[in-house]
């Protein structure tokens, strides 16, 4: 299977605004322009690739064919989120364990309560959205604890030395992290379908299924969505929080990494 | 002879690849008042977080009522040797929540005759149970930081440098607190401070740390 001519020349008709947006940065020497052109390749590239080996996927439907994609998405996505964890300790073990588990347990239940099937074509579009968006709160929440943990140091300390264990004593501060963690994906469900169509409903309409199909389909992706930043905020807490500590409940700071 | 407080034996400790402290050895006997001076950078916090295990000194160089540190529970042997910091670093609330965070960490809330009995150990009036910490002065939230920390009923206090944010009225008024504290309860005390001037008529013995060492 190809791409036909005419979807390749609207493909093409799109890049002419990443260009307009390569020239604005040119214009206004924002400095911006070589990411702008390279993000776009690269996006080009990356979808065309994953076009092919879903294509591939989905007519194979191999269970372990999909496990394995669905290893390499959530390796990727804890590889990312531990960059973005500088400062934390094993950030990147505690980004692809917390991904995992919020991911496992979101999928399994989604499968296991029969609202989606273990098949390639509807499992592996499902994960791309829950560990995408269980990668982005781990970020935050990994980011959050570090600068709760950097910021309140003195309270932590006064704690400890009061007699604290370091659960106890980063309780208060962890709290926060984790807030800013759900917070996002809480605000978009408030306000999904007023402000805009979310992703998944926007393709299935242009795609011609029928708005009340599609927001029956974009009412499950939300509610499986909170459901895996719960558990994602939750795990990258619990096991970011412990990388400030050592076993005798002293805080190590400055000396993390 | 009296089995010392504290005592350390060649405590040295490097941190970050640099040498902070330096065959450390001090003998503190119960219910003493000893001040620790030095220049800024010159070890005083670190030993007193070894003191107190907030940093972990090595094996058999710090021993407490004679038994080594590291042997100990590391959580009962912070309620035994208690710390106050520079900045009194309270957790938001107010006064009593503080005061009985300790007993709260045991499940064995305070009652509010002892919150106020600890109130008035440290000189604050009964009515500041339920004060926000928000609306304390420097020295009152210093006193609160003192409440908190006796509320372990700790044998020994190591203080570092809580009077060196306050002004004059206030310094003198916690150098009393601490003093009738050690007449009262026997307490053993560690202070840091740079105002050494003022801590003669209530402090036994001066100990001056200097490039990790002690001198003199």
């Amino acid at each position: 299977m190809t791409i036909p001519p005419e979807a390749l020349f609207r493909i093409v008709a799109a890049f002419v605004l990443v260009l307009a947006a390569a020239l604005v940065s040119r214009w206004q020497t924002l400095d911006l322009e070589k990411q702008i052109i390279t993000a776009s390749v690269r996006a080009f590239l990356q979808l065309i690739a994953i076009g092919y080996a879903l294509t591939f996927v989905f007519e194979a439907d191999n269970p372990f064919a999909i496990l394995l994609i669905l290893a390499i998405m959530t390796t990727i996505a804890g590889y990312t989120a531990g960059q973005r964890g500088d400062g934390v300790r094993h950030s990147g073990y505690v980004a692809l364990a917390a991904i995992s588990f919020g991911s496992i347990l979101t999928l399994g239940s989604l499968v296991l309560f029969g609202i989606f099937n273990f098949t390639a074509q509807q499992i592996i579009p499902i994960a791309g959205m829950v560990i995408g968006n269980s990668m982005n709160v781990c970020s935050l929440v990994m980011g959050r604890v570090r600068d709760e943990v950097n910021g309140r140091s003195g309270e932590i300390e006064a704690a400890l030395a009061l007699g604290a264990n370091g659960r106890q004593a980063a309780r208060p501060h962890l709290r926060a992290a984790l807030h800013s963690g759900m917070t996002p994906i809480v605000d978009s469900t408030k306000t999904v379908g007023l402000i805009q169509l979310p992703g998944a409903m926007t393709g299935m309409i242009l795609a011609g299924i029928s708005p009340l199909e599609a927001v029956q389909l974009q009412i499950i992706v939300m509610y499986m969505l909170i459901g895996a930043a719960s558990f994602t905020g939750l795990a990258t807490v619990w096991l970011s929080y412990r990388q400030f500590f050592t076993p005798h409940h002293q805080l190590l700071l400055g000396e993390s990494k | 002879m009296e089995t010392p407080r504290l005592q350390t034996h060649n405590l040295s400790l490097v941190r970050n690849g640099r040498p902070v402290l330096h065959d450390v050895n001090i003998t503190i006997q119960p219910a003493e008042i000893v001040c620790l001076i030095g220049p800024s950078g010159g070890g005083k916090s670190s030993l007193l977080r070894c003191l107190n295990r907030l940093t972990e000194p090595p094996p058999n160089t710090v021993f407490i009522n004679g038994k080594e540190m590291t042997t100990m529970d590391v959580i009962a042997l912070r309620q035994q040797v208690g710390m106050v910091f520079q900045s009194p670093a309270l957790f938001s609330g107010n006064v009593a929540d503080n005061v009985g965070y300790g007993a709260m960490l045991r499940k064995r809330p305070l009652s509010p005759a002892a919150i106020i009995d600890l109130l008035k150990m440290a000189d604050l009036p009964a009515d500041y149970a339920h004060r926000p910490i928000t609306e304390l002065s420097g020295g009152e939230a210093q006193r609160v930081g003192l409440a908190r920390a006796l509320a372990n009923k700790p044998q020994t206090l190591l203080l570092d440098e809580p009077t060196s944010a306050l002004d004059p009225d206030s310094r003198l008024h916690i150098r009393q607190t601490i003093s009738k504290l050690r007449r009262e309860l026997g307490l053993t005390i560690l202070w840091v401070t740079h105002h050494i001037d003022e801590m003669h008529e209530i402090i036994d013995r001066v100990i001056v740390l200097e490039n990790g060492q002690v001198n003199g």
